[in-house]
């Protein structure tokens, strides 16, 4: 068509106008690093695993979980889940249960039978991991993955470590935990049991190990110093509860008294609750504030009848179990003082849940280890004074829990493998924090937490059925989409949409976005608007 | 508005995209292949709201109508930005005549569609407050009044923003333009004038007349599709923040428009014939005052001393349409939470 | 097929067989028996094809006509007067977008006082807005004035007034050779735009345009008036040979061939003319007639060409430019430049009054004796001028001036309509 001169126009031809010298702001995307990540002591990719759990795809969700931590079943049972106490949704209504999730999918994988990959090809490495706990586990997973052969030497009868001998069955069934141990066996994982090792460097030398990690945890009961008569019964926590996994079960009498503030003390007073105990008594020095054990279990154990002496420390065990206690105040530090007030507490028993130390034996004769307050002390690498010996778990300095260890033993695989190689493994860098402050809340919508089922209370005083239920499908999807994507970009469309000037590229499904610079004028409401705080303005360089 | 369901995913239905929803259910900005019906390289401010709801309501309605579509624009911010000669930034069949005569140019594009026999060809008017409320609401009246087969849209930005900042009759108290400024006894705009032309487009019982704002992307697609659905007289006023004439951060544009919305300052509703038939709650009431401070507009009710009163007043207002559109869910905590402010980028 | 009908009637009747598609109009008189006329037409199913669109005002009547036309549509409206005031803006736009819109003014004198009756003050308001003004002399020539206008609007891409008086014309009922269907069919092809609005080819029309080309812009429109210049007698010709008929054109000249004094003149009072100028030669005058049938575009060359043997010239006409006299005379006035003849202005016929063969006559032999001042008001009646000037004088409130003529003159009430 012939046009009008100047009054009539070629549609779209302001393209020849680029807008883009405008700017004195420019928007860049970036990627944050989720407070759920960064809290998660397994160093789980939280929020990858949790994306394609939204879409309902549970395998690949199991996949990228299970690409750092091998035991998402257990873990959805067992651990405290530093990321939901992290979770930025917390701020707006309740955290996402990622531990459910986690659960859901580990649970669904037994169910369905999703077995890892096996590593392309072999190093031709060996590795000898001492120790089936969680930490050793997860070395020997990670190792395997990486091509190495590697032979764990438990020195018990069972693989498992503190997740079956320290903790009890109704909060985690031996069948969960049996499937995900064998899982990694599946990848070719030698697992030697009633094998202790004596002396490492000759085991290593022996059968010609490349490198060793040492994850044999702390199983040896610390004990307090409590005058008793000879015929008292004083047992320790861990007595109990690793005798829960014999066929005789431990005789613990109607009145139980355990001594401690842990998250063992808790395991314990609710396994002889559910043995028969009519009084499952805890002593605690402290305050519930100041208690280590965590407060869901608190709580749990406080619903099923455990009773708690707050403020309270044990003097003297008499021969029929009468128990002298002495009432303590906290003093304005916070610290418990006596008072010297006293009364007595009639037991059949009493457990000593104070805590446990580790069996260095294995190392006698090792040169270059340092040990102090009875760990192992090891390098950022995970690598003890003496090269090729690598530790984790309880044995080192470190919270002791089974996703600290579980971290362990992933942090050390990737050292061992790089050490294997001559190399130093280095850590991809970390972005910075994704903070609640950095999210536009206003596009998420409120939807409150899926809560868990759990077990009826007269069953949990008497059986050792697992207490938490899992989520079903359509809870586990809903609970997953209620994550934030903090600092990542999860492809609203939000930048695509708001930008007055078209000036965001839509890349496709999976690829994201890109600013066409030639026509933004960097007003910054793709900034503003972004949910997840994936956008950043930077000055121009003029 | 008739609700679609939305699969819940993270953020639910607030922002742009969702990719767990079906295709037809997602927004027309999330598509690829939108129309950008508005092309890049025009010349409106940084962060200009009337650009961002002309594309919207513009590709929503090539969307509904197959890119059947032909647009008349008034003189404006709107015309000036898109169309400086020797470059357009339309895609579609578009004319400009002048400032007053949009809906009357639509109605002679419609006759012309309908006598072709190219029915299937829709014909959308567009122009800004002034171009709609005042100069041009002549021809409006009478488009409406004949039911003649356009969707008029006015992107209110409550200002001549174009000619430099002028009151127009939907500037809203109190509000500072440069022939209303702060000085004197009552500084701004007074108040108890202007006109509210979505009610004034309903007391014509024209089919459709809906408000939307671009903070609601899926709500304003929404009342177009609906639009378009409809043959005869139909009525779109988006509320269109300008960061230039309110004196805004150009990043805060859809935050601004957001909070009118909290706040109740603006009402977004639906109505067919004379009767409103849906209206958008309020999800986080706010006091007026959220909307009003960070507006330069406003300044003077806030520095030196606050003007309690005007405020008061912009408050009694807002309560109005809240009691009077029913903007609030009485299920709903209404909850009156601390203005958010947005820093620097 | 002869008719004796109203003027309106006969342009409804032919603008309808132009097979226009968008009719808009707003009733103003005295065009409204021609919008009535077609919206029978189309309401009965005679004018089939065609949309017909009551508005609310005459700047909507032309808007309207902007959006159709713009989007493909042969589109028509009519008005006058205040109308054509009241669409002012449109009138500019719809030329500056270059719209072959056909619209009939009814010329009517523009108020205050307000005035139903003919003159030219309307469209003389709009001589430079960019359209194409042809003048009817009689009812006939306004019918075929009518399809040579869409023929030529279309051609050129611009917009034309149809002038005809008002009254004298429009409510007059003569005979009219109203043509059939095939011979305005095989004259007027269907419209092919320059430019439309569609979908299938979008473009952008209506662009702001600054300093950088504006002056293109204006000169471009300049020279389409000037294809004009060129078409218009050319498709004259072609009506001729088609309906047998000589309409249109740019000039019309009558008894010129050896006049001394020429008489120039638009619309119908060339017919009152034309019979005094009869009288005149009768008594032995050598006296001849120019009429102006193009005012729009002006055609300086050919009236240049036809009075350049003359000893006067003296142009009649219905409107005058306050503070300054003619407006027509001013133009043909640039068609004479560096020529001697004396040029005598004579405003006639304001507000609808009469123009007599007796006060022509009287007029046009001051003329021949070169008695006239350069500009005259034909029959002003001077004593009541001077009268309501004495009162201005004398008294500070001295009352509105329409009034105080009418009380002068007895007359009790003006019947405004």
């Amino acid at each position: 068509m012939e046009k009008p001169f100047a009054i009539t126009l070629d549609v779209g031809s302001s393209l020849a106008n680029k807008t883009g010298t405008w700017r004195t702001y420019r928007p860049q995307y970036v990627d944050r690093l989720p407070p759920c990540n960064n809290a998660c002591p397994a160093g789980e990719n939280i929020q990858e695993w949790l994306f394609h759990a939204e879409s309902g795809d549970y395998e690949q969700a199991w996949r990228a979980l299970t690409a750092n931590n091998p035991l998402p079943a257990v873990m959805g049972r067992v651990c405290y889940h530093p990321c939901e106490t992290a979770c930025n949704r917390g701020q707006l209504d309740e955290s996402v249960g990622i531990n459910s999730v986690e659960r859901f999918l580990g649970d669904q994988a037994i169910k369905l039978g999703w077995k890892f990959t096996p590593p392309a090809s072999s190093s031709g490495k060996q590795v000898l991991v001492v120790g089936a706990g969680p930490s050793g586990l997860s070395a020997a997973y990670h190792l395997a993955r990486l091509g190495h052969r590697v032979t764990i030497q438990e020195a018990g009868p069972f693989a498992g470590g503190m997740m079956r001998f320290g903790i009890p069955k109704y909060r985690l069934p031996r069948d969960v935990l049996d499937a995900e141990v064998q899982r990694i066996l599946d990848l070719g994982v030698v697992l030697q049991l009633n094998t202790k090792v004596e002396n490492i460097e000759q085991t290593m030398k022996d059968s010609g190990f490349d490198a060793a990690f040492l994850a044999v945890g702390a199983h040896i009961a610390k004990r307090a110093y409590i005058p008793a008569a000879d015929s008292a019964r004083m047992l320790d926590a861990m007595q109990v509860l690793r005798g829960m996994e014999d066929e005789e079960k431990p005789m613990l009498g109607r009145r139980v008294v355990v001594y401690g503030g842990g998250n063992t003390a808790l395991d314990v007073a609710r396994t002889a609750k559910r043995l028969g105990a009519t009084d499952a008594i805890i002593v605690y020095r402290r305050t519930r504030e100041k208690m280590p054990a965590h407060d869901f279990e608190v709580e749990e154990a406080l619903q099923e009848g455990i009773m708690i002496k707050w403020l309270s420390t044990i003097k003297n065990m008499s021969d029929e179990g009468t128990l002298t206690v002495e009432k303590m105040a906290l003093d304005a530090t916070g610290f418990p003082q006596p008072t010297g007030e006293f009364e007595t507490l009639e037991s059949d028993s009493l457990v000593l849940a104070l805590g446990q130390d580790v069996d260095l034996s294995l190392l006698n004769g090792v040169p270059g280890l340092e040990i102090k307050d009875g760990v192992v002390q090891v390098g950022t690498n995970m690598m003890t004074g003496r090269a090729g010996i690598f530790a984790g778990g309880d044995m080192v300095p470190s919270e002791r829990t089974v996703t600290v260890a579980i971290g362990h033993g992933k942090k050390a695989a990737r050292n061992i493998d790089a050490w294997l190689r001559g190399e130093t493994y280095a850590p991809a860098p970390k972005h910075a924090l994704a903070e609640f402050d950095k999210l536009n809340t206003w596009y998420y919508d409120d939807a409150p937490k899926m809560v868990r089922p759990t077990l009826d209370l007269a069953r949990r005083q008497s059986t050792f059925e697992e207490v938490v239920g899992g989520l079903d499908e359509s809870t586990a999807l809903f609970e997953a989409r209620r994550c934030l994507s903090c600092g990542n970009c999860f492809e609203c469309d939000n930048c695509y949409g708001v930008c007055p000037d078209n000036a965001v590229i839509k890349l496709g499904p999976g690829n994201r976005f890109e600013f066409n610079y030639d026509y933004c004028k960097g007003c910054g409401i793709c900034r503003t608007e972004c949910p997840c705080g994936a956008i950043v303005m930077v000055p121009e360089t003029i | 508005m008739t609700a679609t369901t939305i699969k819940f995913y993270q953020t639910g239905t607030h922002t742009v995209g969702n990719r767990l929803l079906d295709p037809e259910h997602r927004s027309v900005q999330a598509d690829m292949r939108r129309t950008n019906s508005l092309n890049s390289g025009h010349r409106a401010c940084q962060g200009c709201g009337e650009a961002l709801g002309a594309r919207y309501a513009i590709d929503a309605a090539m969307q509904a109508t197959d890119n059947q579509l032909i647009a008349a624009n008034a003189t404006g911010c709107l015309e000036v930005f898109s169309t400086p000669y020797p470059e357009t930034s339309w895609q579609i069949p578009w004319i400009h005549s002048l400032f007053g005569n949009t809906a009357a140019v639509a109605t002679g594009i419609a006759a012309a569609m309908r006598v072709k026999g190219r029915s299937d060809v829709r014909v959308v008017a567009q122009g800004g407050d002034g171009g709609t409320t005042d100069i041009g609401f002549g021809c409006l009246s009478g488009m409406f009044e004949r039911n003649d087969d356009v969707l008029y849209i006015c992107y209110d930005n409550e200002a001549y923003m174009n000619t430099g900042v002028q009151r127009s009759s939907a500037t809203p108290g109190a509000a500072r333009t440069a022939t209303t400024p702060a000085v004197g006894d009552a500084p701004g705009n007074v108040f108890g004038q202007g006109k509210n032309l979505p009610l004034i487009a309903m007391a014509h019982e024209i089919p459709y007349v809906a408000t939307a704002i671009v903070s609601e992307l899926r709500d304003l697609e929404a009342k177009v599709k609906r639009a378009m659905e409809i043959r005869g007289a139909r009525y779109i006023h988006v509320f269109v923040p300008c960061p230039l004439g309110w004196g805004t951060n150009s990043w805060d544009t859809i935050h601004i428009a957001r909070l009118a919305k909290e706040t109740g300052v603006f009402p977004v509703f639906e109505a067919e014939r004379d009767r409103i038939v849906s209206v958008s709650k309020i999800r986080k009431q706010l006091p007026v005052e959220a909307y009003l401070r960070p507006q330069r507009r406003f300044a003077h009710l806030f520095s030196p001393t606050p003007n309690t009163e005007a405020i008061a007043h912009i408050q009694a207002l807002a309560d109005r349409n809240i009691r009077r559109f029913g903007l609030v869910d009485p299920a709903a905590e209404t909850a009156v939470a601390a203005p958010v402010a947005t820093g620097n980028p | 097929m002869l008719k004796q009908c109203e003027g309106s009637h006969a342009v409804a009747a032919t603008v309808a067989l132009c097979r226009p598609e968008v009719i808009c109009a707003y009733p103003i008189s005295p065009q409204t028996h021609i919008v009535e006329g077609l919206s029978e037409m189309v309401r009965d199913g005679t004018l089939p094809g065609c949309e017909f669109i009551n508005v609310e005002s005459e700047f909507a009547a032309l808007s309207v006509a902007i959006g159709s036309s713009a989007a493909g549509a042969r589109s028509y409206t009519a008005t006058a007067s205040q109308g054509l005031l009241y669409m002012a803006e449109a009138v500019w736009n719809a030329s500056g977008l270059g719209l072959p819109i056909v619209m009939t003014l009814a010329n009517r004198a523009i108020g205050a006082p307000i005035n139903i009756w003919n003159d030219h003050t309307d469209s003389m308001s709009m001589r430079d807005a960019g359209w194409i003004q042809l003048f009817a002399e009689n009812n006939q020539e306004a019918a075929d004035l009518h399809i040579q206008a869409f023929r030529l609007a279309e051609e050129v891409s611009l917009p034309i007034m149809v002038c005809m008086d008002g009254f004298i014309l429009t409510h007059a009922y003569e005979g009219v050779d109203i043509p059939t269907q095939e011979q305005v069919d095989a004259y007027l092809p269907p419209y092919e735009p320059r430019q439309v609005l569609d979908p299938r080819d979008p473009v952008s029309i209506g662009a702001m345009v600054g300093p950088e080309a504006f002056t293109e812009v204006r000169y471009l429109a300049h020279a389409k008036q000037m294809q004009a210049l060129e078409l218009i007698p050319q498709l004259a010709a072609e009506f001729q040979q088609q309906f047998g008929r000589d309409s249109g054109g740019l000039i019309r000249q009558y008894r010129m061939e050896d006049a001394d004094t020429v008489v120039i003149a638009l619309g119908s009072v060339l017919g009152t003319i034309k019979d005094t100028i009869d009288d005149l030669r009768d008594e032995g005058n050598k006296i001849g007639v120019l009429g102006i049938t193009s005012f729009r575009p002006f055609p300086l060359t050919e009236i240049r060409d036809a009075v350049s043997h003359v000893r006067r010239v003296v142009v009649v006409e219905k409107c005058f430019a306050v503070g300054i006299g003619g407006i027509v005379s001013r133009d043909v006035r640039s068609a004479m430049r560096n020529r001697p003849q004396p040029l005598y202005c004579v405003v006639a016929g304001l507000g609808g009054r009469a123009i007599t063969k007796d006060s022509l006559h009287q007029l046009f032999m001051e003329a021949i004796e070169d008695k006239l001042e350069p500009l005259t008001f034909l029959d002003l009646d001077w004593n009541a001028v001077n009268r309501e000037l004495e009162r201005e004088r004398l008294t500070r409130r001295s009352g509105p001036i329409a009034e105080n003529l009418l009380r002068d003159l007895g007359v009790v009430a003006a019947r405004v309509g």
